[in-house]
């Protein structure tokens, strides 16, 4: 079938459907709290005359285990990447094919071929960042790029940092320290891992998801942090300084998918496209802080997202690691590791 | 049922027949009215709990959820486990002292909101009548805030630049600020004053129709103020003590909001270690193995203080 007039059948049939029929242009996104531009939604209702309502949730894990229920009436979700690959093998996202919608053109050519998504079949880039550290640099003069300060840190630091109370991003961490590989199981190296996390757990004060307030409140001077979050944080200590630690950090992308019983299907596709608009995609960047993967949209963010350094990595960091998730018995093995290391 | 039907009908035996009826009826009235209520602890109480007793004896999905296949292996788990390094199957106290650690903050909670509660409790209910809405009014209204936000103030109020701190360092009893938050000790703090009126007013509740005059009733025939309050005003409150130990007690066992905000999140409680098993944890049946011990240990532990409330009142009865 020739494709562009497909193409043209399907979409003046859309136009003519969200004309006719206002009640049935709906959209019910799921997606991270905080995470969604206002002004962004407003325009794709403006646009499109539809309907969108929104909802939140605090982690992919929170967000699997509603949609795994069935029957949520949600349409889109923005899962992360190892998440996008499970979500996949579960069968609930629809299969959108975005490699053939308009703007698909505008992707960066390196979030085309990921392992979660190869070819992009079912979901396109949302924002991506990094999760490393963040340190006062008036408190700490010595050299940040290293995990030493973290698990084995100085003076000034000590009983100064916060984790993230995230058994993957602790773990990692530990396991880019020791050199270990990621996704491990094996019992020397993670009794390694438990004895070095036991350890350290003694000069870290909390464990908390609650980066930007434990920064600015100045509970603690060093928290690991996503690089968004760093440069929120930052406008309010600006002697914070990002880490690009010289042992490896973590990557991660969030994505649009659409659900495979999304009860608005089309809207649904329609979203997807706007999200690969240059200008859109800045709207979120604006918003959140992350960058996105769509080119050309840092002609419409704002300056200091430009030139921010927890965004503009240096040129001698190492590439960041996205970590694929984890087989049944590595999930089992973390999980006592993470209930020894808190019980 | 059977012979009365075959026996010629007597008067009696009609009248009989006429109030089993009657009884009758009215026990279909009483059901088909209590049926709504039923209805709800059946929908929203039993068969959630049913879900969860069901999924404990199940086996973990990959990514969350459930393997239909019978298995014990969740409540094996909770005291049991297969050793991490060489895999010999070994006692593992890991979950046994998370419990012990709630266990404790919540008996230590119960003791602080009684200590601090009877008194209150006892002076309100010493309040000529027309004062005592006004102190009850008092005492309930921060529950008209939510707990998250209480907490959060609390927060405020003991972190290293908050306001004890401040106000200690600009008066110069301290030097450095002193640090409170992120302890045990915070953590009691914040749960103490959470519950505090679950203790107050099931006291107040159950002094408030005291007779004061029985005091000096006490005293005139020569007993000491101990002995007043160990035989006159205890066992009075008696019942408003088990219900509040009861009220505080619960739910400081599952409290999560709390530990997680003042405490630092460096420790896990119960409640936190049961909403991991179904996060990042992904093992449900252990979560609800885990929700579902909990559960019967509060309950056992309830109907022996219930038993031995009801010997105590018997022998005084």
């Amino acid at each position: 079938m020739n494709s562009k007039l497909f193409k043209a059948a399907v979409t003046s049939v859309i136009a003519l459907t969200a004309v006719q029929a206002q009640a049935e242009g709906k959209l019910n996104i799921y997606n991270w709290g905080n995470y969604t531009n206002p002004e962004m939604i407003k325009k794709f209702e403006a646009q499109y005359d539809i309907d969108v309502t929104l909802d939140g949730y605090d982690s992919n894990e929170t967000m699997l285990a509603k949609v795994k229920e069935g029957g949520t009436g949600y349409d889109i979700v923005v899962p992360g990447d190892y998440m996008v690959a499970i979500m996949v093998e579960e069968g609930l996202l629809a299969e959108i094919n975005a490699s053939e919608m308009d703007n698909f053109k505008n992707l960066d050519p390196n979030w085309i071929d990921v392992y979660w998504d190869p070819g992009r079949k079912y979901s396109v880039p949302y924002q991506w960042g990094t999760t490393s550290f963040t340190v006062d640099a008036d408190v700490y003069g010595g050299d940040i790029n290293t995990l030493e300060i973290v698990f084995n840190p100085p003076a000034e630091l000590k009983g100064r940092i916060n984790m993230l109370n995230d058994m993957n991003d602790v773990i990692n961490a530990g396991l880019r320290y020791l050199d270990y590989p990621r996704c491990n199981s094996n019992p020397e190296q993670m009794k390694q891992l438990l004895d070095l996390l036991l350890k350290a757990k003694d000069d870290w004060r909390t464990m908390d998801y609650a980066v930007i307030e434990k920064l600015t409140s100045k509970d603690v001077d060093l928290s690991q942090s996503w690089n968004g979050a760093a440069m929120r944080a930052r406008n309010d200590r600006p002697t914070l300084k990002y880490a690009y630690p010289k042992e490896g950090f973590t990557g991660w992308m969030d994505n649009v998918a659409v659900l495979a019983d999304a009860p608005n299907m089309e809207n649904a596709k329609l979203f997807v496209n706007f999200m690969m608009d240059p200008e859109n995609a800045a709207l979120t960047s604006n918003f959140a802080r992350y960058a996105n993967g769509v080119l050309g949209s840092d002609k419409f963010m704002d300056a200091e997202m430009l030139d921010a350094p927890e965004i503009v990595m240096p040129a001698d960091a190492p590439a960041p690691d996205f970590v694929k998730p984890c087989d049944q018995d590595v999930v089992e093995l973390y999980n006592k590791v993470w209930t020894r290391l808190k019980q | 049922m059977a012979d009365i039907v075959q026996q010629p009908a007597t008067g009696s035996q009609n009248l009989q027949q006429a109030v089993q009826a009657r009884a009758k009826a009215k026990r279909r009235v009483r059901l088909f009215l209590l049926l709504p209520a039923l209805g709800i602890i059946g929908i929203f109480g039993l068969a959630p709990l049913s879900i969860a007793l069901i999924y404990s004896f199940l086996e973990p999905g990959t990514y969350g959820g459930v393997e239909w296949s019978f298995s014990t292996d969740a409540y094996v788990q909770f005291l049991f486990e297969r050793d991490i390094f060489d895999d010999t199957l070994g006692f593992n106290s890991a979950y046994l002292q998370i419990f012990g650690r709630s266990f404790g903050l919540a008996i230590l909670t119960m003791c602080g909101t009684l200590m601090l509660g009877f008194p209150v409790a006892y002076f309100i209910a010493a309040r000529p009548p027309e004062q005592r809405n006004a102190w009850l009014f008092a005492i309930t209204l921060p529950f008209w805030t939510n707990l998250l936000i209480r907490t959060y103030s609390m927060l405020l109020i003991v972190r290293d630049e908050g306001f004890i701190n401040l106000a200690l360092m600009k008066l110069g009893v301290i030097g450095a600020p002193m640090q409170m938050l992120y302890t045990d000790g915070a953590v009691l703090a914040g749960l103490v004053y959470s519950y505090l009126p679950f203790m107050i007013l099931p006291i107040y509740a159950s002094l408030e129709k005291f007779d004061f005059a029985l005091l000096e009733a006490g005293h005139d025939l020569y007993a000491s103020r101990i002995q007043v309050f160990r035989h006159i005003i205890i066992p009075i409150s008696r019942p408003g003590i088990v219900a509040g130990c009861a009220l505080v007690l619960i739910p400081a066992l599952g409290a999560y909001i709390t530990p997680e905000l003042l405490g630092g999140g460096k420790k896990l409680m119960i409640g936190n270690l049961i909403a991991m098993q179904f996060g990042s944890g992904r093992n449900w049946p252990f979560g609800s193995a885990a929700a579902l011990i909990l559960m019967a240990v509060v309950l056992i532990a309830l109907l022996l203080s219930l038993r031995a409330g009801a010997e105590k009142e018997n022998r005084h009865g």
